[in-house]
């Protein structure tokens, strides 16, 4: 193709994509400015209904109560993200560059820092903001920075014990779920009485899924880095 | 004009300005700095929304865990000859 001809059709191109971003942007704005000026959102019956779903956190109840099969699919999609990031996987770790004192002991630090806040985050959940996902965040975090650091502590989750932490929180679910089913529910309604433990049950397999998932996409991106030539840069190194 | 305004209106603007940075930017890098810098100020923004569980999961993940992912694939597809990138 000659090089006119590639202008010509990177302008149209620009000149249509610019034309849907307009468009789409024109239907946002309309969709914004016809809101009805009161709000008519679900918050007045979550707020009636929220003494039986087990979590004083309005939030934590939607997330985990009434749109339970929602978070089931979170968590799934995390889950297939990560085995698609696998079938790209190649080559090992190699060790990390020596990170330097700063990096070292400030991991030192914070990592056990971040674990308290993880876990509070996971308890206030019922309660507070908080939950599942912002723990799991914080906890793959703390290994991130471990694994910058150049301690092996994470990649030592490894083989079985790794995948019943990727499927734990998905396993978690659908079992309450066909639980509750055979007791005679509807999928994933608890009843008043357990929801609570449920929930919190819950929250902790999600969380452990969450943070390995997270933690184990960045591990497997490093990887497949890994498996190139050796001269490509290291990212730890400011 | 009282001052929580003022602050959302600076706050919005600079929400626009970095997406509108890190998507132009010439060097992927400070793409993906701006990117971090743009997840931490819609962290702050669902803040004053007062939705804080979203503020707390878009800090963590979409600011920390995505930005340390986009630097790992970032080292990934870095070759060795166009180190202008280097921070």
């Amino acid at each position: 193709m000659t090089n006119p001809e590639r202008d010509t059709l990177a302008r149209l191109a620009r000149f249509g994509s610019t034309l849907a971003v307009a468009l789409v942007f024109a239907g946002l704005a309309f969709a914004m400015l016809s809101l009805p000026a009161e709000p008519t959102g679900l918050a007045a019956a979550v707020r009636a209904e929220l003494p039986g779903t087990g979590a004083a956190n309005p939030v934590t109840a939607v997330l985990l109560n009434f749109r339970g099969y929602d978070t089931l699919l979170e968590i799934a999609v995390l889950l297939l993200a990560l085995l698609a990031i696998w079938t790209m996987r190649r080559g090992q770790l190699r060790p990390q560059r020596d990170p330097g004192d700063v990096l070292e002991s400030l991991a030192s630090i914070q990592a056990p820092v971040m674990l308290v806040v993880a876990g509070y985050l996971l308890w206030a959940g019922g309660s507070a903001p908080g939950g599942a996902f912002q723990a799991g965040g914080i906890l793959a975090a703390a290994g991130v920075m471990l694994v910058l650091a150049g301690s092996g502590w994470p990649q030592r989750l490894s083989g079985w014990p790794l995948r019943v932490a990727l499927v734990l929180g998905l396993s978690a679910f659908i079992c309450v779920g066909v639980a509750v089913v055979l007791g005679g529910q509807e999928f994933l309604a608890y009843p008043a009485s357990g929801a609570a433990t449920i929930i919190l049950v819950l929250e902790i397999c999600a969380t452990v899924s969450i943070a390995v998932i997270l933690l184990d996409m960045f591990l497997s991106v490093l990887r497949g880095r890994a498996s190139r030539t050796d001269t490509t840069a290291s990212i730890d190194q400011p | 004009m009282d001052v929580a305004f003022l602050f959302d209106l600076l706050l919005a603007a600079l929400i626009v300005w970095l997406g509108w940075r890190a998507l132009t930017s010439e060097s992927l890098f400070r793409a993906i700095v701006l990117f971090v810098a743009f997840g931490l100020a819609m962290g702050l923004a669902w803040v004053r929304l007062d939705a804080i569980d979203v503020a707390l999961a878009e800090v963590a993940v979409s600011a920390g865990l995505t930005g340390a992912l986009l630097l790992a694939a970032f080292g990934g597809v870095q070759r060795s000859g166009d180190d202008d990138d280097e921070p």
